[in-house]
């Protein structure tokens, strides 16, 4: 084979190279534009109706953007109703209920990470399993639970559910990201003078936040969106968070759509908002550096 | 600086002991290094000491306050650790001020401190780094400021070298032998590396199995090991055993193996009654195995024996031989100019040689 041959057959294999890899970037492309375009697509027509003139939900127009559109909607909803008192209920149930859990979640985790004691297998297999439980199940011993309380129709009621009812999830997250840092860290600030509740707080939590971030976005998010347990909990319009309130637009024999799609645009904002703050902190390899990697 | 004392320390892990009644006595300013095998319960040892590890049995003192319940912060002792367990989150600077920090003390103390650790150890442009940003060495330094700033009674140091590839080791067992010398206090130094321990110790503590083996200077455990196992842990190349019985003959002691029989001189083992009959294992160090060359004043009678494999190390030379069943291995000045399979003349120099009870494992030899 001459010098040329050589090289003309590592041309054509590069070549070929290249394409493989261009198809496989477009195959990869495609899918991710498809699934994206099935994420979008409702929040788009929602935010379409929720522009409409008049509470139209089904319409042959395809624009985004409506003829004659109109925020005229989000006016009426923001004043006509208590959209902003649901909004204020569930932005403090949600905060308070994020803040508790991860509070609780990050301690009862670093003693399952850390200590040996009788039943902590067992303790975390129970942890677990309430996860597999149905949440229509536990609707009516959470039910009897906060009536036995005396908390029906409170945010505290509201709060003490949610907080127990993804405390597991949050341990286990937590667990399992305090085991992979060194146990020596702690050691090191034991013999540097903390104690061990001192060392958790000055070296594993700022160590943790992105586990802490997850389970803080994992509280949030199942919190701000939860119906089933405020349908119970909560009876009074003005107590109601914002999942009650929107569906109390849908009327027997009308629904005000447009009011429904504003209200709906509107609940995503806050969401939006955290999870957009929290990926500062969904940050990994915080622990580079500290040991021999 | 302080005094240490280990007073029958126990340790059990559920069924297993660890360690078995340790006693140690640290004196002031000492440089001390445990020594032994991976599990033999060096590093459990130090852990106790530095409150790390709970004690099943035994008293630890420093400065002759017993120590077993005291909070690890509150026993006046800085830890380096393997891993070199800097805080991530935090720059040099602030690893390195961080138990100063924690007990309030003036920034200008703190400032003051951290740069004289860091002059010390040429971390001076490094402070304002996070750990990620530092080379292995650079850490491993910082580490050792931390321990510094403290200014502590006890300075422990658990591995602190193994971590790093041949040549930075060899230049951190340097610095920490600088370290010692410009410091003066007392440390107490756990590896497995016998070089280390034989290069920086003042006294050297060899452990196996949760038992102190010996206790002694570097050049005392090298010319007169303890036992079989201190003879074949300290030196490298390791120590040449040969199994056999001794026989009481016409005022000497006879050695004898199936492959070599030698008339032990009564310096090295006095002819004494109770050695007849008795199972030893004869210890040489591979540097007393004196091959091609005229034995010397205090050598065996010669033997022949068959050069297997050399190996050129650069100034000296390992010689695998084989007499009989006996494998020997001789370490001697370089190119020796022999090939495999040619017969070399060998006998072994009684001044450094050992001999061990095979059932004790004690040396009996002078």
């Amino acid at each position: 084979m001459t010098t040329d041959a050589i090289r003309a057959a590592g041309a054509e294999q590069a070549a070929a190279h290249r394409r493989k890899k261009l198809i496989k970037y477009a195959l990869i492309h495609l899918g991710i534009i498809a699934f994206v375009c099935v994420c979008v697509y409702p929040l788009l027509r929602i935010f379409s109706v929720s522009l409409r003139p008049g509470d139209k939900l089904v319409s042959t127009d395809l624009a985004l953007i409506p003829d004659g559109a109109t925020f005229r909607s989000y006016w009426s909803l923001l004043t006509s109703t208590h959209f902003l008192r649901w909004l204020w209920n569930s932005l403090v149930i949600t905060v308070a209920t994020s803040f508790i859990g991860v509070s609780l979640a990050s301690t009862a985790a670093y003693a399952f990470s850390r200590f040996s004691f009788g039943g902590k297998k067992a303790g975390l297999i129970l942890l677990l399993s309430t996860q597999m439980i149905p949440a229509g199940m536990l609707i009516l011993p959470l039910f009897l639970m906060i009536m036995k309380l005396g908390l029906m129709n409170t945010y505290l009621g509201m709060i003490i559910a949610y907080s127990v009812s993804s405390l597991p999830f949050s341990i286990w997250i937590l667990k399992g990201y305090y085991d992979t840092i060194p146990r020596s860290l702690e050691e090191a600030a034991l013999v540097d003078g903390t104690s061990q509740i001192g060392a958790f707080y000055r070296v594993i939590l700022p160590l943790s936040t992105p586990a802490l971030s997850i389970a803080f976005l994992f509280n949030f998010t199942t919190a701000w969106n939860e119906y089933l347990v405020a349908r119970v909990v909560l009876f009074s319009s003005k107590q109601y968070t914002w999942t009650l309130g929107l569906f109390e637009l849908q009327g027997q024999f009308i629904t005000q759509w447009g009011m429904f799609a504003a209200g709906s645009m509107l609940v995503t904002l806050p969401v939006l908002a955290v999870f957009l703050y929290s990926s500062k902190w969904l940050i990994s390899g915080l622990t580079l550096g500290s040991v021999k990697g | 600086m302080a005094t240490v004392k280990f007073a029958g320390i126990v340790k059990n892990f559920k069924d297993n002991q660890v360690l078995k009644k340790v006693d140690l006595e640290i004196k002031d300013h000492e440089f001390v290094v445990i020594v032994g095998p991976s599990g033999c319960g060096k590093t459990t040892l130090l852990r106790m000491l530095a409150g790390l590890e709970e004690i099943s049995g035994g008293e630890i003192y420093i400065d002759d306050t017993l120590v077993n319940h005291l909070h690890p912060s509150k026993r006046q002792i800085a830890m380096v650790f393997q891993d070199y367990a800097l805080y991530p989150h935090m720059t040099v600077e602030e690893n390195m001020s961080f138990s100063l920090r924690l007990k309030n003390a003036p920034k200008k103390e703190i400032k003051a401190r951290v740069a004289e650790a860091a002059n010390i150890l040429q971390l001076g442009k490094l402070l304002h780094r996070m750990p990620k940003q530092l080379s292995g060495g650079q850490r491993q330094r910082v580490a050792i400021g931390r321990a510094i700033v403290r200014q502590p009674k006890v300075f422990l140091f658990d591995e602190p070298l193994s971590n790093l590839d041949a040549k930075l080791r060899e230049e951190m067992r340097v610095e920490i032998a600088k370290l010692y010398q410009r410091l003066h206090s007392t440390i107490i130094y756990v590896t497995h590396d016998q070089v280390e321990a034989m290069t920086l110790a003042g006294r050297i503590v060899i452990m196996n199995q949760g038992v102190i083996q010996q206790v002694g200077t570097p050049i005392e455990v090298y010319r007169k090991p303890a036992n079989l196992f201190v003879a074949g842990f300290i030196g490298s190349p390791t120590m040449n055993f040969i199994e056999g019985t001794l026989r009481v003959e016409k005022g000497h002691v006879r050695f004898s193996s199936p492959s070599l029989s030698l008339d032990l001189p009564s310096k090295l083992l006095p002819a004494d009654g109770s050695h007849e009959g008795r199972e030893v294992t004869l210890g040489v160090r591979p540097d007393d195995v004196c091959a091609g060359r005229e034995a010397g004043k205090n050598c065996s009678q010669k033997f022949d024996s068959v050069l297997e494999v050399s190996e050129l190390l650069g100034h000296r030379e390992n010689l695998y031989l084989k007499t009989g069943d006996l494998r020997l291995l001789a370490t001697v000045e370089a190119f020796f100019n022999q090939s495999p399979g040619s017969k070399v003349p060998v006998c072994l120099n009684f001044d450094n040689m050992h001999v061990f009870d095979r059932e004790t494992q004690a040396r009996i030899s002078a």
